[in-house]
């Protein structure tokens, strides 16, 4: 791991030396005062909306001259919101943050964003940033299975996708939207990946309750709605434990998807050194073990570390994303999940 | 007396017609443009050129097949249920001594003032299979366990979007044929008693006779007024794979947006709509009548005895339903940390803190809120004023276009006029989108027919004849305007801007394809949340957005009050 880190070291100090431009990357004095002058900074995320408020006060109370907005909702809605405005010339967003990291090379092919590269970034391992600085993954979470613990037994608990296709399960199982949710569109595409459309085919007979987003399906079986979640956020699911709600996380042994958050700067945001300082500051160790914490989400900052009792990523097999391969089958996977799942 | 003839003249000019050939212009541009640039987009193909694909598909594709039919179906559900509920209620509360009808009457415009998609919110929080409050007692009650046995209500299934919509639209069939009982002169029926008819007798064969127009008028209103809702299907249908055409239309939206294909969806329900209106207006054209002697005064009420407990069982099984157990569940969800779980060690304000000092689209939401609310309610009130005195009185050539435009946008679903309002407006010239103003014209538009129905009830009950005796007097037709009709319609108007007003701050199935971040309501902020189960900040804007609106009528309620005394 550590020589994994120092390669990626290197590779960020070339791709910084060649391709990033050579206006200021910290945040200086000059770009704090610019910044002030802008008033505002508008940041557009799919991270649920607890969280992204809990993000915005400890902004707030670090750069009270800066007033944040924060527009949630669904990666796949931002998506749509964004695109958009912008056909229509409206140029509201300043930063956005999405658990679909193909919409960044989406935006990027289009010209949308703005090189930047935060100073913490510099430290990220390379598989989880843009050689060119346009935009590194801010958070990451797996997208999990999940039950109610008061309506399923640990031992009568499924413990993998295909499980799920038994009977006893219908009726019982919930799940979220690709259509709506960028974690469970980068879900999707690794689990047909790995067990084919015939999978999903099987288990859209057995009556799953359809919601949007990841945010919700944990809500849903902490709820006692259904008992058995097909996909959500695991950082969900530690916000839920840490509430000491019934619930109880699943890693499939076929797999858990793994699904990175990037957040980008637009080329054209109405305020554009706020939101270099925003930023900059999300991706400080300071602001990534907050999320950590409080938002139960993974950092890929090198010194952050996860509190006890979450299952370290290395023992988790994961199906990991791939947004690039992923891009060009969005409109699809969208297209037959609806044909099987509905809206 | 003396008068310079050339001042005289100039008074004397009728400025009606071309005031009145103005508001056709005005009102095609707003109603007839959108629908216009529906067809024109829902007849191109990819390239631009002239194709019926998109027809094709629509009618031949199971996935656009298979909403339109569960739309029709339920739509007419929800019409007999409402007319089924609804026709009995108003002949208790019109002819029986039925007790406390004041309270019952302040129920029935609670539920017309509540925003169906808050009802159907509740619903979710009611009745939810499994952890719904409802099916919780019922499990509780009977020892049984959710998913072993079924559940009482299962509120996600076409079954319960049929059940909460009638909730919500029972209130309009309600007050059609309230206000045609008040109307029917009581003589009828009380010649039927006095030649020894019993009261059910009377009420089946003189009554209901009377009212079948306002039955059938309302249930056409509820027909329409299901069709066009967006956010209960999006809220109870959408969960169970049931799509609905307003659910179909919003997710043919996702980027990039088929708008052609949204077009083609859009007009089928356009033409069904414009087709039973015109089935209603020929049911009322022929069966209507005017009653020349006014109000009716002094009908005897039927004493109910020993009914005025199934009687009162009826209201309380509404009632309870559309506003006892929703508002209830919606004050509990919002003192709770957890909405599902029993309220002891479970109450909190967490919500409300959230909502009101972290949630950073609050404010901005309820500015915007406000600010469409007011702005629709008054340019719609003075619209409908203009075009309900010119077309009612039949003054001029246009009378009856004015009608007909104001009337028109009734036929347009929220959701379908937004498709209309997105194709004119988010391209040059005019660029509207990401504007409050593109929304401010779709509640204009949507809001013109209700106000319009209201505006006309005020104006009807004033007889012309008035206006012509002082005409013939010698005053010009403005002078005649205010001097008269005005002082006498003033009622009616702040009526007519309380209900745009109260209609614009629930609108949600129009705004749901308008909006923009900076641009968003508290109604789409609220699906926002419900997209990711956020029941508790739903709640507290819930409770916020009842407050408000029953502050209004309040208010309003007191100065019209204290106007009149």
């Amino acid at each position: 791991m550590s020589g994994n880190c120092l390669r990626t070291i290197g590779a960020a100090l070339v791709a910084c030396a060649i391709a990033v431009p050579s206006n200021g990357q910290e945040t200086t004095p000059a770009m704090l005062a610019a910044a002030a002058k802008e008033g505002k900074v508008v940041w557009y995320s799919s991270i649920d909306v607890k969280v992204a408020e809990t993000v915005a006060k400890a902004f707030r109370a670090d750069y009270p001259n800066i007033q944040i907005e924060v527009e949630r909702s669904g990666s796949e809605r931002v998506f749509q919101r964004i695109n958009q405005e912008y056909q229509s010339g409206i140029k509201n967003v300043d930063v956005v943050n999405s658990s679909d990291a193909s919409h960044f090379i989406f935006w990027k092919q289009q010209k949308w964003l703005a090189p930047h590269t935060p100073p913490d970034v510099k430290r990220y391992p390379a598989q989880f940033k843009d050689p060119e600085g346009y935009y590194a993954a801010w958070r990451a979470t797996l997208s999990v299975m999940g039950y109610n613990t008061n309506l399923v037994s640990a031992k009568d608990a499924p413990t993998g996708y295909l499980d799920l296709l038994d009977p006893k399960w219908k009726g019982k199982l919930v799940k979220s939207h690709p259509g709506y949710s960028g974690t469970s569109l980068t879900g999707t595409y690794a689990i047909t990946k790995a067990l084919g459309w015939d999978y999903l085919e099987t288990l859209a007979k057995q009556g799953v309750q359809q919601l949007q987003s990841t945010t919700a399906t944990p809500k849903s079986i902490a709820s006692g709605e259904r008992a058995v979640m097909v996909d959500g956020n695991e950082y969900n699911m530690f916000i839920e434990i840490d509430a000491k709600s019934p619930v109880a996380i699943i890693y499939p042994k076929e797999g858990t998807p793994f699904v990175t958050s990037p957040t980008a700067i637009f080329a054209d945001a109405p305020h554009p050194n706020a939101a270099r300082v925003l930023q900059n500051f999300l991706y400080t160790a300071k602001i990534q073990q907050l999320t950590v914490n409080e938002g139960g989400t993974r950092s890929l900052h090198p010194d952050v570390k996860d509190p006890p009792g979450r299952t370290p990523l290395t023992q988790i097999k994961m199906l990991p994303d791939d947004p690039a391969a992923m891009l060009p089958l969005v409109a699809d996977i969208k297209k037959r999940y609806t044909a099987l799942f509905g809206n | 007396m003396r008068v310079s003839p050339l001042a005289n003249r100039f008074q004397r000019v009728d400025w009606t017609a071309p005031f009145s050939i103005a508001l056709v212009v005005l009102l095609a541009a707003l109603v007839l443009l959108p629908m216009f640039r529906l067809l024109l987009t829902s007849l191109r193909g990819d390239a631009g050129e002239f194709s019926l694909e998109h027809y094709r598909q629509i009618f031949v594709d199971p996935a656009f097949v298979k909403p339109l039919l569960t739309t029709l179906w339920t739509s007419a559900a929800v019409g007999v249920l409402c007319v089924v509920a609804a026709a009995p209620m108003s002949w208790l509360v019109s002819r029986t001594d039925l007790p406390a009808k004041r309270l019952l009457r302040t129920l029935i415009l609670a539920s017309f003032v509540t925003p169906p998609f808050l009802g159907a919110f509740a619903w979710v929080l009611l009745g939810g299979p499994n952890a719904g409050l409802i099916n919780q007692w019922y499990y509780s009650l009977f020892g049984l366990k959710p998913f072993e046995a079924a559940p009482l209500i299962n509120i996600f299934s076409a079954g319960g979007m049929v059940f909460v919509m009638a909730l919500y639209t029972f209130p309009y069939v309600f007050t059609f044929v309230a206000n045609s009982l008040d109307v029917i002169p009581g003589e009828l029926e009380e010649a039927s008693a006095i030649l020894g008819a019993p009261a059910w007798r009377t009420a089946v064969e003189i009554t209901l006779p009377l009212v079948v127009p306002a039955l059938l008028a309302g249930f056409l209103i509820a027909f329409l007024q299901s069709m066009t809702l967006f956010g209960t299907p999006a809220i109870l249908a959408l969960p169970a794979g049931i799509d609905t055409m307003t659910t179909k239309i919003w997710s043919l939206f996702q980027f990039p947006p088929q708008l052609g294909l949204a077009a083609a969806v859009s007009l089928p329900l356009l033409l069904i709509t414009v087709a039973l209106l015109r089935v209603q207006n020929a049911i009322m054209g022929r069966r209507g009548y005017s009653v020349i002697g006014g109000k009716s005064t002094g009908t005897r009420l039927i004493r109910l005895g020993a009914w005025t407990i199934p009687a009162l069982a009826l209201f309380v099984l509404v009632l309870g339903s559309s506003i006892v157990l929703p508002y209830g569940v919606l004050l509990r969800t919002a003192f709770v940390k957890n909405w599902s779980a029993p309220v002891a060690g479970n109450l909190s304000l967490e919500h409300w803190r959230f909502v009101f000092f972290e949630f950073s689209q609050t404010r901005l939401a309820l500015q915007n809120t406000f600010v469409l609310g007011i702005a629709a309610a008054t340019a719609g009130t003075i619209l409908v004023t203009a075009i309900g005195y010119l077309s009612l009185r039949k003054l001029v050539w246009g009378h009856r276009y004015l009608g007909f435009l104001a009337t028109a946008p009734v036929a347009i679903p929220g959701i379908v006029l937004a498709v209309g309002l997105f194709l004119s407006y988010t391209q040059p010239p005019f660029v509207l989108y990401g504007t409050l103003s593109i929304i401010f014209l779709a509640y204009l538009t949507k809001e013109l027919p209700v106000g319009y129905q209201q505006i006309g009830a005020a104006l009807k009950s004033v007889h012309p004849e008035l206006e012509d005796a002082s005409r013939i007097f010698g005053a010009t037709r403005l002078r005649a305007l205010l001097d008269i009709t005005a002082p006498l319609i003033r009622n009616g108007v702040i009526a007519t801007w309380i209900f745009i007003f109260i209609g614009s701050i629930r609108e949600l199935s129009a705004t749901i394809l308008l909006f923009t971040a900076r641009t968003k309501t508290i109604s789409v902020t609220m699906f926002d949340l419900r997209e990711s189960n956020d029941w508790g900040p739903i709640a507290v804007l819930s409770i916020t957005m009842l407050l408000i609106t029953f502050a209004m009528i309040l208010l309003i309620n007191y100065f019209t009050e204290k106007r009149v005394r």
